[in-house]
Formats: C-alpha cells, structure tokens, sequence
C-alpha cells in the first residue's frame, strides 16, 4: 500500500540522498528550501517532486543563506522544514545557523559532506566537516549533529533529526557523506504508523499570558512556541532577549538566556544518544565509528573476530553532543579504542577528553578522498 | 474609522533606540498609518526586519515580529509568506541592509513576485554601525569610511526592483509623510512583490558629516529635492540633476508566486491521486 507521499511498506533500493527526502516527508517535514550542491543535489531533487504531493512546497533559492533563512522563517509558521547542502553551502548557512540556536527555531540541516577546504573534491566522501557541524556559528550555542552510516539509517535517523529539534527547539545538523548519499542499498520502508513521530510543544495559554521565551512553566529548558499568524503576536529577535523576547543587554538575563540554550545539551544527551554495539560483549580492544567508517569497522571486527581478537565495534549515530560519560565508561573495561575517520582526526579529540588517560586512543586518519579500508582498520586492530 | 497609532505599537517597550530628529519613526508612522487604512486584523500581519537602526522597528510593533540576521529578512519573510500566503507579511529594512547585503535576495524576490511588501527606509548610510557608506549614498558625500568623499554612485533602487520584476514600486520622504503612507498602503494591496523606499534622514551619522546640522535642515532637503512625475516632466535634464521623483514609478500584473505553487500542488496531488 501506498499512501501520497509514495510511501508505505515496502523493501525498495534506493540511494542515501533519496532516503534522506523520504525519511523527511515521513517525519512530517513540509517545506524545503535548497541551493544546489554536489552531492546532496538529489534530496532538493527528491522533494521538488515529492513535497507538493503531500501539500508541502518546495523552492530553490538564490543561495544557501537564503535557503537556511527561508527555512527558519517556514518553521516559525509551525511548518517542519529543512535544507540540505555541502561543504560549501554549509559554510555560509552557519551565521544563520546561530540564529535558529538563540532564536530556538527548530530546523534541519542536512550536510552531505565531500571533501574540503573549500571546493576541494566535490565528488568524494570526506568526515570532515564533524567540529564545523558542532562549532561552525560562532558563540556558545547548542546544536545536535546525527551522522548515518547506512541508506537505511538515514531514513529512520533524519525522522529522529526532526523529533529532536522540535522537542528541544534546536537545529539538529544531519552530516551524511558522498558515501552514503550516493549509495544505493535496500531498505524496508516502515509504515508510517509505526514511526514515533514528535511535534513542537504549542502554548495552549491566553496570547495576553504568552511569555515565548519563558521556559519556566514547563521543564525549564524549552518554552512552547506558538505558530505566527495565530493571534499570539510576539517578537524574535538574534540578539539576547528577555523572557517577552525584546532584547536585553542586562547582565543577569543574558547570562541566564545563554546557560539555559547551552543546557539543552546537557539535558538532551542520554534521549539524544545512539550507539550500535557490535560484538561488544566480551570486546577488549574498540573500533570506535560512525558514518561510512564504521562500515569499515564493522567488517574489520569481525574478521579480526576471525583471527581471534577480541573485537568489538561502536558505531556512534550521534557525534554532538558528543556522547562522553558512555565512552569513559567503556575506556576503562578495553585495551585500546581504535577511531578511524576520514579527516585528519577530528572526532578523536572527544574520545581522549572522555577517556581521560584511561586507555590507549588510536586515531586513524585517511584524507585521499578515499573511504577507510577494512584492512587498515583490521591491521591497526593487530597492531596493539 | 482610523485607530490610534499606539494600538499598534508595543508601548510598554519604549523608549525606542532612536536618536531625536531620525526619519526612521515618521517611516514607520506612516507603515502603520497604511496597516491602519486598509483595515488589517493584527492577527494577519507580520513584519520582518534584517539588522541596523531601521531593522528595530519590528520590536515596537504589536504583531508577529521577527527581527533576523543582516541583509537576509526577504528570505525569511519568503518562507513564512510560502507557508502561511494569508499573512500580510511586511519587510522594513535599510538601504545597507537591503541593497549591500541584502542585494540579491532583493533582486530575487522582485523576480519571483512572491506578494512581500518591502519598505527601505533610506538614510544614504549605515546608521548603526556610525556613519560608513552604504550603496546609497550620493558621490561625492562624507562618510566615516569615505573620508575624501564618496567615489561610488548609488543605486536607484526602485528602477532595480522593478527591472526585477516587482509588480509595485514607489518613492516618497519623511517631508511627505502623507503621501507616503498612501503609497505603503497601495503597496501593501498589491498582489505580487511591492516595494516602497522612503527616503529618511539620520541626522547623527549622515546630516552633521554632511552640512545638515539637524533634522529640520535634512527634512528641508527632501522637500527641496524631491519632485513628482509630473513636476518632472517639466523640468529640464539640467534642472532634474539633483532631483529624485517621488509617487508611484512602476506598476505591472505579473503572476504571484505562492499562487503559482498552488498550481503546482494541484498539478502533482492529481498525479498522485491518478497513480494510487
Ligand atoms: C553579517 C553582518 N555584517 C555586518 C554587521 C554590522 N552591521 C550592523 S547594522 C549595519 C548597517 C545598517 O545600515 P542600514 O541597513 O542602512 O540601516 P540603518 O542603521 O542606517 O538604519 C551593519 C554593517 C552585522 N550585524 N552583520
Ligand atoms: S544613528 Fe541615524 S539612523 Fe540610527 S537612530 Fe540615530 S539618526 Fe536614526
């Protein structure tokens, strides 16, 4: 059966990119705005086609920063929304990046990542973009950045993306790779009653009572946020505001409004955490991954398996925030946590600050535009 | 019957920013005095700014106000209008937010004719940041960072958006804040993508630098300068050299572009509907 999006139960083969723009519509999203890009192009592709067939629009701006910006400003009509870009492009949507983390727009931003600096090799998978996702906008700011490592994955992940940025009024950075984006693998298409689906919490008070930014009524992180155009008439601003949203330099409100945006992090972690164990049971040596390495890693752990070490994998789905009460906890039951990544080693520095001295870190670095190779993998498994 | 103009204003949040004798509050008078004619519901608008001392004005208003990054409040505004066509949703911004930073999205907008309403209110400079030239500012003018005098020339900007494509374009002053108010409340009626530059003045950064001691001076200034179509046509290429024309300066019915993409929904929902 298929309902009008084109999506129900079925197993399909289909490429990263498409499962990216399917897992979107199935998470409700309605509204892309995009900026070509190898190698995300397809998902603007994809939804150009998909999105008015389920009421949802579709436009192609005259750039990234105006693609993010119109994103943002779709959201704030209630709208789940999203852009997708590369290297290039997620460079220039960072400023306004900033803006949906104080403005606590929830937005997605999906970076098929390619290798850079700048146009670098456009057509070939890179992980480098893994401390730009988490520290690209400047200032403090929170952000949750998934990474999939398989078509189906992305599917499932990008829903979760959206669930979590609507919950916790927070951009969530999707980082894909030429890799996975351009891969074509089966995936079995969940109905869509199974899927969990999260909308943004909306006030339900008098709009004279409305206070946007005052999340103390509920949990103390997050405030509702009511859709424009509904009569609740209120004020958002970049600059730090007090709990009506007008801005404010008092010294006390900023310092507040900026603990409690960064404590989403805090909060969010364990909720927002997704780690595959692999043969992890009786593992005492690591291979610590995520994204197309861990493809890699999986395979070198179970032939290392083979030659009897005892292996095992962690594929991390989430890298910020970066998941490290669960790896010092691991660090101190294993001989070695090996991290292959393909950048000069990014995602490593994490891991020795959870680790703190614990256990030997390893970083395996490969920048050719090249995926890491199970073999490499496998003889640095051997090697300790 | 007309409302007071603090029915529409966040009263509880003045003082506002400006300093005395800025254009910018008889600009945003007059947007209001146009929401106010046409009989608007507050519900039903938003207003949406870029950043500079112009980009403030939302913060006063009482309706959904989104105050956003420099130079990007059009594509803002572009995905709330997708999204929400109902709203009338309006854009004040200044010529450096606008037409430096802002330029192309304003060229794009024009382009696409989605039904935004745009008002610039010029002051030839970049006002909060204290006095740096903006792409409006007149050859020849004093600017913090045009200590020898401006070497560039400006924009005519209505004549840019409406080469664009913009379905309304306008001009008017501070001095005739009347007529334009008339004219920002046309433009808000278009159906496609209106654009309105009121000519401001901003006394502190532009006037004092510039032999314009204060606010009167300026104000005299654009009554002295500004001239409409009719006077123009008058008037001897020698005689228009200083002037800029006031009143409405373009006019045309283009198809607006959230109404084409429901053209599109209709289109791709048959397909679907066709193919189950
Ligand atoms: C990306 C970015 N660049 C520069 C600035 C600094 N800045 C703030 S306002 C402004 C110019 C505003 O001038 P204009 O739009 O003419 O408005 P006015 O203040 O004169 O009303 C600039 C350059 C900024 N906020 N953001
Ligand atoms: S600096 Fe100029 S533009 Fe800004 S408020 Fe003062 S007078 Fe107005």
């Amino acid at each position: 059966m298929q309902n009008k999006a084109g999506i129900g139960t079925r197993t399909k083969l289909m490429q990263g990119n498409e499962a990216c723009a399917l897992g979107a519509i199935a998470a409700g999203v309605r509204f892309f705005a995009g900026y070509p890009i190898t190698p995300s192009t397809e998902i603007a592709e994809d939804l150009s086609a998909l999105l008015p067939r389920v009421g949802g629009k579709f436009i192609q701006m005259e750039d990234e920063i105006a693609s993010i910006s119109a994103v943002i400003g779709a959201s704030l009509t209630g709208t789940k929304s999203l852009t997708a870009t590369s290297g290039p492009g997620f460079s220039l949507k960072q400023e306004s990046i900033g803006f949906a983390a104080i403005a606590e727009i929830p937005c997605v931003i999906v970076n098929v990542m390619r290798v850079g600096p700048s146009t670098g090799v456009p057509t070939a998978p890179s992980q480098a973009d893994v401390m730009q996702a988490r520290w690209g906008t400047h200032g403090d700011h929170p952000v949750v950045v998934l990474c999939p490592s398989s078509v189906a994955e992305t599917y499932t992940l990008i829903i979760e993306a959206f669930n979590i940025s609507e919950k916790w009024r927070i951009p969530v950075v999707f980082l894909m790779d030429e890799g996975i984006g351009h891969m074509r693998e089966k995936i079995e298409i969940p109905n869509s009653d199974e899927l969990k689906i999260i909308d943004r919490v909306r006030p339900v008070c008098n709009p004279n009572d409305y206070l946007p930014f005052d999340a103390d009524k509920g949990d103390g992180t997050v405030p509702p946020m009511a859709d424009f155009g509904t009569g609740y008439r209120y004020h958002l601003t970049g600059l730090t505001h007090d709990k009506t949203g007008f801005p404010t330099t008092q010294r006390p409100e900023v310092d507040a409004l900026i603990r409690r945006l960064n404590s989403k992090m805090d909060k969010a972690k364990q909720e927002v955490t997704f780690i595959d164990e692999v043969l992890m049971d009786d593992a005492d040596i690591v291979v610590f991954a995520y994204g197309i390495s861990a493809r890699a890693g999986a395979r070198a752990v179970r032939e290392a398996r083979e030659s009897g070490i005892s292996a095992g994998l962690l594929k991390t789905k989430t890298l910020w925030p970066f998941p490290d009460e669960y790896v010092e906890e691991i660090a101190s039951q294993v001989k070695a946590i090996i991290v292959p990544e393909m950048n000069m080693g990014q995602l490593v520095l994490e891991v020795e600050r959870a680790v703190k001295g614990r256990t030997k870190v390893i970083s395996l670095t490969r920048v050719d535009a090249e995926p890491i190779s199970p073999d490499e993998i496998l003889s640095a498994l051997k090697g300790v | 019957m007309a409302k007071p103009i603090t029915y529409y204003l966040r009263t509880d949040k003045m003082p506002h920013i400006w300093c005395e004798g800025c254009g910018h509050g008889i600009v945003l008078s007059a947007v209001l005095r146009a929401v106010d004619s046409l009989g608007l519901d507050k519900d039903d608008v938003c207003v949406v700014s870029g950043i500079g001392c112009a980009s403030r004005a939302p913060g006063y208003l009482d309706f959904d106000t989104l105050h956003t990054t420099h130079g990007r409040a059009l594509a803002f505004a572009t995905g709330i209008k997708t999204m929400k066509p109902n709203l009338n949703v309006l854009v004040l911004t200044g010529d450096g937010d606008l037409a430096a930073i802002g330029g192309n999205h304003l060229i794009h907008a024009a382009r696409r004719n989605i039904n935004l309403t745009t008002i610039c209110f010029n002051n030839s400079i970049y006002g909060m940041t204290s006095g740096q030239y903006s792409p409006m500012t007149p050859t020849g003018k004093m600017a913090t960072t045009a200590p020898y005098g401006h070497i560039e020339e400006p924009f005519d900007l209505c004549e840019l958006v409406f080469s664009a494509g913009a379905s309304f374009v306008a001009r008017g002053t501070c001095y005739h804040a009347n007529p334009l108010s008339k004219l920002i409340a046309k433009a808000i009626a278009v159906n496609g993508f209106s654009f309105v530059e009121a000519i401001s003045q901003c006394p502190t950064y532009y006037g004092r630098r510039n032999k314009m001691r204060d606010a009167l001076v300026m104000l005299d200034w654009q009554k002295e300068h500004a001239v409409t179509k009719r006077a123009a046509s008058r008037l001897s290429p020698e005689e228009l050299k200083d002037k800029f024309i006031i009143g409405e300066l373009g006019t045309r019915t283009r198809p607006e572009y959230t109404e084409r993409y429901e053209s599109i929904i209709k289109a791709a929902t048959k397909e679907t509907d066709d193919n189950v």
